[in-house]
């Protein structure tokens, strides 16, 4: 197999982009509010040849031999969890994986000891999913390994934001001028706060669709004072998916109906369930996305889902090349 | 006892209207003198102390803060709460009651009254609870705490959510002329948040306590206070309409009195994301800036400034809430709400002073002789320079610039959301009843 040395001595696949390195500046990857657009084409592009990997007989580079990914998941994850395992697995990395909810977080060790362990067990990155907004925050604070975040509270989930990106590129050649809608619970969702960095930041026009409840009190002076770009919120689905590129539907967690937010599932799917008839309302080629799991018949119905115009699974598929690429482009960084 | 000559000083004492360059003599303890520099009365034995460029007022009254003893005493004792209340300025605290067990008894105020005399070195005023165990079901036995000596009766940070509960211990402590002290939060409201409700928590991603969590029991109180005929004192007010409400209550004669916070007045919910002292910082989840009630916005800060000025709210109050560090070092959503406030309270209000949001007088009043009037005077007039009254004095440098280093605290409780800011105002020295209970270096 041919490879070609970057800048940073870290061994990359032939198709890697030229002059990367120099737009890089992250040693973590915490959330998308901190990315420029040039390192999220750079993500992209990079991904682009993590892909053609992916298409080979032998699915392996060399790139990350000799480093440990260290997966620290404090939440039951399944597609994120393989997915960040397979990527590191494909670059030649070792990989430790550790369900922290089984493990010595059950006999009450911090987080902060738990990570400490994890870097004198010599973990150079450490990709971690945590219930609580913020966790990750404190971990770079605490370590010296480079931590990517998988996932953390109601906050932030990059990887996926990135993949949905990716995706969305893919199909649509483009990102600026968009129109993406992104129809839920936006008040939980990790998924839809990295995504309006990540889309705006490519110049996409993104509306937030959700019933009240579900929409944060302070969402519109968050968007005044981050001075955040083309973002609208429809309280009706109707207006947020007339002439929209793209159609993100988020999950709807079962506990919200019980805990007061809605009156039934009923009412929700009555709302704001995309349905055939709905989906009309986007453009004709618009893609359909969820960062998943789904509750087939409640966010979205089943044909749709599995329709022509889903990429939900290829979203998954995606997700793969994307978190080979973060994994590469901090493996370099740390050399810097 | 020697006597003690404090000489050359501004003399700040609003409760007699005094602020000029004067001397203050200290005789047995008590006030003796105050009068031009250099008049003094002779006096065999006199020490003095030189406070040419000092501020020399009334000792601060805390109305709020918690010493933690007993129960936690590795978060803080009275020990080394009060020790830090002196560093600050302090020279009477009350303190809160959610100890273990809690004040609700008098075997434990005596408790607390018992470490106090023997460890602590200023006074301490215990409060009481409202409820047994805190638990917002059955009245405590006032009366009996009462005479045990508490200042106010509180549940603290587990408020009363019944109506009718708070409502009968107005009724059943009127008598008694000691307020009830609500810490205002519809506990359903803030359904376990971890900050101001607002554009930050979304950011963040952090679950938001909305501001209408305080105010509905801010207006609730009140208008129980209005039936009863009841005092009532509100703790740390936080945001601009529970001024507003408290403003409205005063203005129709309504027993409320308020107190506010060092840092709700000089911190805003944007700390949580850090101290931003260094350009391009990292964003935090700053733990040292989670407190209840939390941080709030720069037009709640306006508006609270604004009722300190116009008498809206009485007092300064530090709500000291000292935490181990285990406590802080952890994710935002699972640590402890609190700020170690006394020993940055004087000079982090300098700064509204240094920035001609406030004036001196106004800040020392709010520290000394107004919360010394919700206290009342079973335990001697305090908060005051008066001649014969017991000499709880404060002798502050207002232009004094220094940094806040935690690790230099004399409380137990490290979390400060101030650390390493400069800050301009120090404390030099505090005296309880003339005795020097703590003098800068």
């Amino acid at each position: 197999m041919r490879t070609i040395e970057s800048r940073s001595g870290i061994a990359a696949p032939d198709t890697f982009p030229p002059s990367s390195t120099a737009v890089w500046q992250h040693s973590h990857i915490l959330d998308l509010d901190d990315f420029t657009r040039e390192e999220i084409n750079l993500v992209l592009e990079i991904a682009d040849a993590m892909a053609e990997v992916l298409t080979r007989e032998v699915k392996k580079v060399p790139t990350l031999r000799g480093k440990t990914v260290v997966t620290l998941f404090y939440e039951p994850s399944t597609r994120t969890r393989a997915s960040f395992e397979l990527a590191a697995k494909n670059l030649s990395a070792d990989t430790v994986s550790i369900d922290a909810s089984k493990s010595s977080v059950v006999k009450g060790e911090s987080l902060i000891d738990s990570l400490r362990t994890i870097q004198a067990l010599g973990a150079d990155i450490i990709v971690m999913r945590h219930s609580q907004s913020g966790a990750p925050y404190l971990a770079v604070q605490e370590v010296n390994s480079s931590v990517i975040n998988a996932g953390d509270g109601w906050h932030a989930h990059p990887s996926q934001a990135l993949l949905d990106l990716y995706t969305i590129r893919h199909h649509l050649g483009r990102t600026d001028n968009l129109k993406i809608a992104i129809i839920g619970d936006i008040m939980h969702s990790r998924v839809a706060r990295s995504n309006i960095w990540g889309m705006t930041t490519m110049g996409a026009n993104v509306v937030l669709c959700s019933p009240a409840t579900l929409l944060p009190r302070g969402l519109n002076s968050f968007i005044e004072n981050c001075q955040l770009q083309n973002i609208s919120i429809e309280n009706k689905i109707e207006p947020a998916l007339e002439n929209a590129d793209v159609v993100m539907l988020l999950r709807l967690q079962m506990e919200r109906q019980q805990s007061g937010l809605l009156p039934s599932l009923r009412e929700y799917i009555q709302q704001y369930q995309l349905t055939t008839e709905r989906l009309s309302l986007a453009k004709p080629k618009a893609l359909v996305m969820h960062p998943g799991p789904i509750n087939e018949g409640i966010e979205v119905s089943l044909e749709v889902a599995h329709g022509a115009q889903s990429v939900i699974e290829e979203q998954v598929s995606n997700g793969v090349a994307i978190r080979m690429a973060l994994l590469y482009l901090i493996a370099g960084g740390k050399n810097k | 006892m020697a006597a003690l000559l404090i000489s050359g000083g501004r003399v700040l004492d609003p409760s007699q209207g005094i602020d000029k360059v004067a001397d203050l003599l200290i005789v047995k303890g008590k006030i003796a003198w105050i009068g031009e520099k250099g008049k003094a009365p002779s006096h065999s034995d006199l020490k003095t102390i030189n406070a040419t460029g000092l501020v020399v007022c009334p000792g601060f009254i805390d109305l709020h803060c918690h010493l933690r003893e007993p129960g936690f005493e590795d978060k803080e004792t009275i020990s080394t709460g009060t020790k830090a209340a002196a560093k600050g300025g302090f020279t009477t605290v009350c303190c809160m009651p959610n100890t273990t067990p809690p004040l609700d008894s008098r075997a434990s105020i005596d408790y607390v009254k018992k470490i106090a005399e023997a460890e602590g070195v200023v006074q301490v005023l215990p409060i009481g609870c409202i409820t047994k165990a805190r638990h917002g079901k059955e009245l405590t036995e006032m009366n009996e705490l009462a005479a045990a000596g508490v200042i106010g009766f509180s549940d603290d940070g587990d408020p009363v959510a019944s109506s009718r509960i708070i409502s009968l211990a107005m009724d059943y402590s009127r008598a008694l002329n000691i307020p009830i002290i609500d810490h205002c939060e519809d506990k359903e409201l803030s359904d376990g948040g971890f900050m101001n409700d607002g554009w930050v928590s979304t950011r963040l991603g952090l679950k938001g306590i909305p501001k209408a969590a305080e105010e509905v029991v801010v207006a609730r109180d009140l208008l129980l206070s209005q039936m009863t005929g009841s005092k009532l004192h509100i703790a740390h007010v936080s945001t601009a309409d529970s001024v507003e409400l408290i403003r409205r209550a005063k203005e129709k004669g309504i027993a409320v009195t308020a107190e506010v916070t060092p840092h709700h007045l000089t911190l805003t919910e944007e700390r949580v994301m850090g101290s931003r002292l260094e350009k391009n910082q990292q964003l935090m989840y700053d733990t040292n800036a989670k407190v209840n009630p939390p941080l709030r916005t720069k037009e709640d800060i306006d508006a609270l400034v604004q009722g300190l000025r116009d008498g809206t709210i009485d007092a300064i109050a530090t709500d000291h809430a000292p935490h181990i560090v285990a406590d802080k070092m952890c994710e935002f959503g699972l640590a402890a709400f609190g700020i170690s406030g006394l020993e940055t309270a004087l000079a982090s209000l300098m700064g509204l002073v240094h920035n001609r949001q406030l004036d001196l007088k106004t800040i020392i009043s709010r520290l000394t002789v107004e919360p010394g009037k919700i206290i009342g005077t079973r335990y001697g007039q305090l908060g005051t320079l008066k001649l014969g009254c017991r000499a709880d004095v404060c002798l502050f440098d207002p232009n004094k610039e220094w940094v806040v280093d935690s690790r230099e605290f004399a409380s137990k409780g490290k979390n400060t959301p101030y650390d390493g800011y400069h800050l301009k105002g120090k404390v030099k020295m505090t005296l309880v009843a003339g005795q020097v209970v703590f003098k800068a270096e």
